[in-house]
């Protein structure tokens, strides 16, 4: 078996502009890759909301994506103010971004829901005050 | 139908590095989270957004053109971003139902 690829990311929390570097990124390693395109899809889509998340919520963090040979596995840490209520931010259109975000289009309480619709498996570690890890798995 | 067939019939091109894409369906939004949520592979996206996060989502969520309706204008250092990721971006100066009802027309 090989060993897993492993890419590693930090997501600056600063500039939503340069938000999806990370997953353009990915996007790219694993067309080289020769990973299928529906696949890449789901796995960039889900990472880039992530990502989004980060910056609108969480002042940036880290993604880590871990290929291996039959799945994939994001990673996805910040130290941010937690989720209160997971089962309320698993719900399609709830949001807790501010206007100017929701100017930019996001906002729409959909991240986390299509993380969970792109990806096979997500477990969703948080802590209040202390931050938040999400990891996804994608089989191939 | 190709996205370069679409300057046939009055879209204006303002990237357009891979005219040769073929679109399948149509889907039409401005939250970028609903449309990546919903949009399927291959289709052709029309907004009003053109702020550069619209190039990431086409680029991720893998649409094969972003067709800008109401005439919209999208900053020429975004374009640049959308020609450097390969993203085809049309404009339409119909308003957006036109504008679909055209594409509904034309794609199949």
């Amino acid at each position: 078996m090989s060993e897993p690829l492993i890419f590693h990311f930090d997501v600056d929390g600063e500039n939503f502009a340069s938000a999806g570097q990370a997953s353009t990124q990915v996007k790219k390693n694993l067309r080289q890759l020769g990973v299928p395109a529906a696949t890449i899809r789901r796995v960039s889509i889900a990472m880039y909301e992530g990502e989004i998340n980060m910056v609108i919520h969480a002042n940036g963090g880290t993604a880590d994506v871990i290929v291996n040979e039959d799945y994939i596995e994001i990673i996805l840490a910040d130290k941010g103010p937690g989720i209160p209520n997971i089962e309320q931010a698993m719900q399609e259109g709830f949001s807790t971004a501010t206007d100017q975000i929701r100017s930019l289009g996001f906002g729409a309480g959909m991240g986390l829901p299509n993380m969970k619709r792109y990806t096979d498996t997500m477990e969703i570690d948080t802590m209040v005050g202390v931050g938040t890890t999400i990891t996804m798995y994608v089989y191939l | 139908m190709k996205v370069k067939e679409l300057l046939e019939h009055g879209f204006e091109a303002l990237s357009l590095p891979d005219g040769d894409r073929e679109i399948d369906g149509v889907y039409i939004g401005d939250l970028l989270s609903w449309v990546m949520g919903r949009a399927q592979m291959d289709n052709a996206w029309i907004t009003i957004m053109t702020n550069v996060n619209t190039i990431a989502v086409a680029s991720l969520a893998d649409t094969s053109c972003v067709i800008l309706a109401e005439g919209v204008d999208m900053p020429e250092d975004i374009l640049e971003t959308a020609r450097d990721k390969e993203i085809n971006v049309l404009r339409s100066s119909q308003p957006i139902y036109e504008t679909a009802v055209q594409l509904s027309k034309l794609v199949s």
